[in-house]
């Protein structure tokens, strides 16, 4: 079973490597001629402004929790899917209820707003 | 574990690999001459006979430029996120079959780098892990257009992301594999074969359309399309390039980027391409499949080489596809966006799964 | 040795010392790559468990979603400037340093306890039970009530996020 991995490790691997190459080729062949104008933080030519860590909308980390949520459905909906034709009927109704349940919370969540952007 | 073995794998992985590095090469070109076409202008065409080597002109230029990290920027991580791109877009072609099967060495070679039981979430897997090249690049320049573009596409990932595992589910229930050789093998078959069950009223359907390959395009129309538009989305094309949205935040996560470091992102985008136009053909399109392809008599190792033709055809309408609706349509709005992807894609493709679930339940 | 117990060796130390990384780097974005280092390594040795599907679970809900939130919090509350969070002996680290190295013993005192780890291994049945469609047709026939109750527990998940950003929102 685990040989059937192995071409996998080889591409990692040798993505990697290629990724590593390519990335830090410029420091090692390109010109370095750094200057304080040079390495300031590109800002339309103006000054750059404060620090660009500034606390973001809330709405970033709702998307990503509702992304989890789901994330989790699709997970469990893999193996139901592979398997639909032996489960039949009572399968259907499994995932039929599963889904429901998520449905309220989706909703829930639509009508609260939180999937509006402005 | 034999020496052959992994012989065979390098030597596939390498034929994938330099398929998919020269396609990205090519497209890049193909790109800027569309556009320019579609333009009225003429594009890049000095390099080479009809500018054929401007990509190979560009990387050398990008090889040879000043790597600049800001001062404020994060050094380690401005480095490793273009990696973290490249690498998921090298590595996600490992399970899509290219082709059937072919002789070689004195072996049946099957033309897919792993054959693994796990096939699409595999891809499901990597493309989770996309996300991070894009975030971390937003985050480490410390510049302001770089976190909101990264921000912003991280958030547009992650939410086309779903609907896109969620449109496939529909092509699993009909295959009953995560393999995705087997589900081209099972869209092998003529159409007819799988029209038999319909009801009295519908027969007429079978002369008309029974010749036609079974194909998973026709099974799942809502999910092929659904699948089509979280692609564009996951490999930030336009009309979902927002994380770049040129007018607005100049060039997004990838602001603060030179040289390599650079195209490494540019190549990224261009092998998700190619790697995302082999996956819709093998989900829905029939892979390396031509009808009546078997009853033209070839010997078996012709057979293989129209095979991976047909797949290397197939890729190449979907890529230009891509291209065209780039340089055709406008851009999204971020609202729009994320209101088209949890208002629209979400429902539909869940309701998607569930007239699957019900139609495959009335025939069998 | 068996390739087996290579890949082992290779993806323990691989899971301790990105481990290790998690909780010594002061730039919490960097630590949060090395905890994304340690849940591959976590999903290579679950493949030399054959447990095909659980070791891409592992990469795709924990590497891929739970590790994005983690992000955006550390992101969003700006945690960037680790000057911030420098901090010197304090009781609260004494503390904590006597737990776990009490863990670690008590750990080792029941690592040596158990005669035989190794024979309590599935054999050859390992290989089919990892499977997606092994899981599947337990998970829907077998362990149907606790996956049903799955569903009420994400539910529960969304209703609490609306909930404490709601002010925000609002």
């Amino acid at each position: 079973m685990i040989e059937s991995y192995i071409p996998i490790f080889i591409m990692i691997v040798g993505a990697m490597g290629f990724a590593v190459v390519m990335g830090k080729m410029n420091e090692f062949v390109g010109p370095k001629r750094p200057s304080e104008e040079k390495l300031s933080t590109y800002e339309s030519g103006m000054e750059p402004v404060r620090s660009a860590r500034e606390r973001f909308s809330v709405k970033f980390y709702m998307v990503a929790m509702l992304f989890i949520v789901f994330d989790i459905e699709v997970v469990f909906l893999y193996p139901w899917a592979v398997s639909y034709k032996l489960l039949g009927t009572p399968g259907f109704i499994t995932m039929f209820v599963f889904i429901a349940v998520l449905l309220v919370g989706y909703f829930y969540v639509w009508r609260k707003g939180a999937l509006e952007w402005d | 574990m034999d020496t052959t073995f992994v012989l065979l794998s390098i030597a596939k992985i390498a034929v994938v690999w330099g398929g998919v590095l020269t396609g990205a090469a090519i497209l890049v070109l193909a790109e800027r001459r569309i556009s320019a076409w579609i333009q009225n202008r003429l594009g890049p065409n000095r390099v080479g006979p009809f500018g054929l080597l401007q990509s190979a002109a560009d990387v050398v230029k990008l090889l040879f430029k000043e790597d600049i990290v800001p001062t404020a920027a994060n050094r380690f991580v401005h480095d490793f996120a273009p990696m973290i791109s490249i690498t998921v877009a090298l590595t996600t072609f490992a399970v899509i079959p290219f082709g059937d099967t072919i002789e070689a060495f004195g072996q049946n070679v099957k033309l897919i780098v792993a054959d693994v039981n796990i096939g699409m979430l595999y891809i499901l897997a990597l493309t989770g892990i996309g996300v991070y090249g894009i975030t971390l690049a937003g985050w480490s320049s410390n510049n302001k257009y770089s976190l909101l573009g990264g921000l912003r596409s991280s958030a547009q990932l992650i939410s086309y992301e779903l609907s896109m595992g969620l449109s496939i589910i529909g092509v699993i229930m009909i295959s009953g594999t995560l393999r995705l050789d087997e589900v081209v093998m099972h869209q092998t078959a003529p159409l007819a074969h799988s029209m038999q069950k319909l009801p009295s009223w519908l027969q007429w359907l079978i002369p008309v359309a029974g010749w036609l390959p079974s194909w998973n395009v026709f099974f799942q129309p809502i999910g092929f399309i659904t699948f089509v538009v979280a692609s564009f989305a996951e490999t930030n094309r336009l009309p979902f390039d927002l994380p770049e949205a040129e007018p607005e935040l100049v060039g997004g996560y990838h602001t603060e980027y030179t040289g390599m470091k650079f195209g490494l992102f540019f190549l990224s985008e261009y092998a998700n391409m190619i790697t995302s136009s082999a996956l819709i053909t093998t989900l829905f399109l029939g892979g390396w499949h031509l009808p009546f392809a078997e009853s033209w008599g070839l010997s078996p190792f012709a057979l293989s080489l129209v095979k991976i033709g047909t797949f290397f055809v197939k890729v190449t309408i979907l890529v230009v596809f891509y291209i065209i609706v780039r340089w055709t349509l406008p851009r999204f709005r971020y609202d729009q966006l994320m209101r088209l992807g949890w208002k629209v894609m979400l429902p539909l493709s869940i309701a998607n799964i569930l007239a699957t679930g019900l139609l495959l339940l009335w025939w069998s | 040795m068996t390739i087996e117990s290579i890949l082992f060796y290779v993806l323990s130390a691989g899971a301790v010392g990105s481990a290790l990384f998690v909780v010594s780097r002061r730039n919490p974005v960097v630590a949060a790559l090395w905890l994304i280092f340690n849940f591959f390594c976590l999903a290579g040795l679950y493949l030399s468990l054959h447990a095909q599907f659980i070791a891409v679970i592992q990469i795709i809900v924990y590497a891929g979603a739970i590790m994005v939130l983690f992000l955006f919090v550390i992101m969003l509350l700006n945690l960037g400037d680790e000057r911030r969070l420098v901090e010197g002996v304090t009781p609260r680290k004494v503390v904590g340093g006597i737990l776990s190295i009490a863990v670690l013993v008590e750990l080792w005192y029941v690592f040596l306890g158990t005669p035989s780890i190794q024979h309590a291994a599935l054999g050859n049945r390992a290989t089919e039970i990892g499977t997606v469609e092994h899981i599947g047709a337990q998970l829907f026939t077998k362990f149907l009530l606790p996956f049903e109750v799955t569903s009420l527990l994400l539910t529960a998940a969304i209703v609490g996020a609306i909930v404490l950003a709601k002010r925000k929102l609002d």
